[in-house]
């Protein structure tokens, strides 16, 4: 029953590159502040990503964001607004910030969403796994992508 | 070796561009202090004003009465606790703290539980069991209104420190730490949530989402979970540390069990 040394963070045994791709679930090469391929290459749909975006058991990505017109309750207010984003934010753009924003903001409460590396005390269930998909965040991508602030 | 490895974990953390805890500079505290009270909706509040309504009443009448159950080994806790001697009120405001005879940082529970092992001759009671939540809440009760004020030097100093640095390290698939919530962003709204500047003041409290009370660390478990870190054990030194960090953190606020949380 003594305080034990804080613990070690896995950051370790990440590599500690500064490479965020080396950190993210599968390989992806980062231009800026951007991720300009689709994650696997795979297509995004807006109207699936719309459903990740407010759905607890995919992005419920409502708990920190608004989106004006969207279909969801208690919208949060932790993160900004994201109504209109796609005229402020490239695909690109939109794409890293969904799969890992904290090399850009260290001290941000948005979760890197393709991470899987350097973490600590990870519960089990979770161990090894992105938050969302590649499907997933493509869908998102595309759903956020054309929210230009006209059509909705 | 133990100060290589720290030093190279610090480099590392810092070359990762992820928050490290910094131990010199004194910790974030939230201005001006305010109790989980103050960001519940005004029907959570009254809830928790009318003690007839207040469901946290059913533990601590259950906890009342067995604190005057003798038990079949031992005495009851009304024998040796009276208002003349031993008197328990105010007691539970300087929780957790070092117990004198075995060094260990104890809570509340812990204290409950050591009379039970010391002075009555039982077994202890499981944490999260209806008798320790009862007897917690009831003890706890009986310092509602006092302000919290702990002891964090000499032996307790390592396990302030640590539980800081629980506080301020990043854990989880969210990668979040208490701080960045209850320091950075009390006020704001997640989803229907107020985040508070998450006291245990309330502790134990009767969660409307549990349909029950429950102890502090079973909310710590909950915002762990949140984040899709792996809990740490009821009771653990780690949520001993925490539970000393927060208690100092919340010092001036006063108890307020039973406390009523979304
Ligand atoms: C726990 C809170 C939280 C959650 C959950 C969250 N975000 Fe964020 N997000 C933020 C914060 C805070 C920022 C602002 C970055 C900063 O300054 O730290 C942000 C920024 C962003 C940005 C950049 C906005 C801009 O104008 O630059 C995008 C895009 C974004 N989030 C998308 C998402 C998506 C999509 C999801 C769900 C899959 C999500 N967020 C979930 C907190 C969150
Ligand atoms: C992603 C945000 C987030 C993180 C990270 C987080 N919490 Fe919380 N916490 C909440 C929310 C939301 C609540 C419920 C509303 C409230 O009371 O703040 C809460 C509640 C609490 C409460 C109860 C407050 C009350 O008055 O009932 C305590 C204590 C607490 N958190 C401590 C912690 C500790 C310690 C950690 C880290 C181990 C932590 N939290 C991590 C969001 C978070
Ligand atoms: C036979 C006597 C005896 C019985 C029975 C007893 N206690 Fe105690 N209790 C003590 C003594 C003596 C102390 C002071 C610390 C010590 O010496 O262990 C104490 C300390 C405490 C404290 C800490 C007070 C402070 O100011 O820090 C609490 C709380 C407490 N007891 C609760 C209980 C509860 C609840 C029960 C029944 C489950 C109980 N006690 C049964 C003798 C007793």
């Amino acid at each position: 029953m003594r305080p034990a040394l804080p613990v070690l963070t896995i950051a370790l045994l990440a590599g500690c590159s500064g490479e965020t791709t080396s950190r993210l679930a599968t390989a992806v090469e980062i231009t800026g502040d951007e991720i300009t391929a689709p994650l696997l290459g795979l297509q995004g749909d807006a109207a699936r990503g719309e459903a990740a975006f407010a759905e607890r058991e995919q992005g419920h990505c409502v708990l920190c964001h608004a989106v004006e017109g969207l279909d969801a309750e208690f919208q949060g207010n932790v993160g900004p607004a994201l109504t209109g984003v796609g005229a402020r934010l490239s695909e690109g753009q939109i794409r890293l910030r969904i799969a890992d924003i904290q090399p850009l903001w260290p001290d941000t409460l948005m979760p890197s969403y393709y991470r899987t590396g350097g973490l600590n005390q990870v519960a089990p269930a979770y161990a090894g796994e992105p938050a969302l998909s590649a499907q997933q965040i493509e869908d998102l991508v595309a759903y956020l992508g054309q929210l230009d602030g006209e059509s909705t | 070796m133990k100060a290589g490895l720290a030093l190279l974990s610090a480099f590392c953390l810092t070359a990762c561009g992820d928050v490290v805890a910094d131990t010199k500079s004194p910790p974030a505290q939230p201005q001006p202090l305010q109790s989980g009270y103050e960001f519940l909706q005004p029907q959570t509040q009254a809830l928790q004003d009318d003690d007839f309504a207040n469901p946290g009443f059913l533990w601590i009448d259950r906890g009342e009465a067995l604190f005057s159950t003798a038990t079949a080994s031992g005495s009851a806790c009304s024998e040796c606790h009276t208002d003349a001697s031993l008197p328990l009120a105010g007691a539970a405001a300087h929780y957790p703290k070092i117990d004198a005879e075995s060094g260990d940082l104890i809570n509340l529970e812990g204290r409950i539980n050591l009379c039970r092992t010391r002075h009555q001759n039982e077994a202890a009671f499981e944490y999260e069991s209806d008798e320790l939540l009862s007897l917690t809440a009831y003890v706890a009760y009986l310092s509602r209104g006092t302000p919290i004020s702990v002891d964090i030097e000499g032996a307790a100093a390592d396990w302030y420190a640590r539980g800081r640095d629980y506080f301020e390290t990043r854990r989880g698939q969210f990668n979040l730490s208490c701080t960045q919530c209850h320091d950075d962003n009390w006020g704001k709204k997640l989803r229907g949530d107020t985040i508070s500047q998450g006291h245990g003041t309330g502790f134990p409290a009767y969660r409307l989402e549990w349909q029950s009370l429950g102890s502090l660390h079973r909310r710590l478990r909950d915002c762990d979970a949140g984040v899709r870190a792996e809990p740490r054990p009821y009771g653990s030194d780690d949520y001993l540390a925490v539970e000393l960090y927060l208690a100092k953190r919340a010092e001036g606020l006063e108890i307020e069990t039973p406390g009523v949380r979304r």
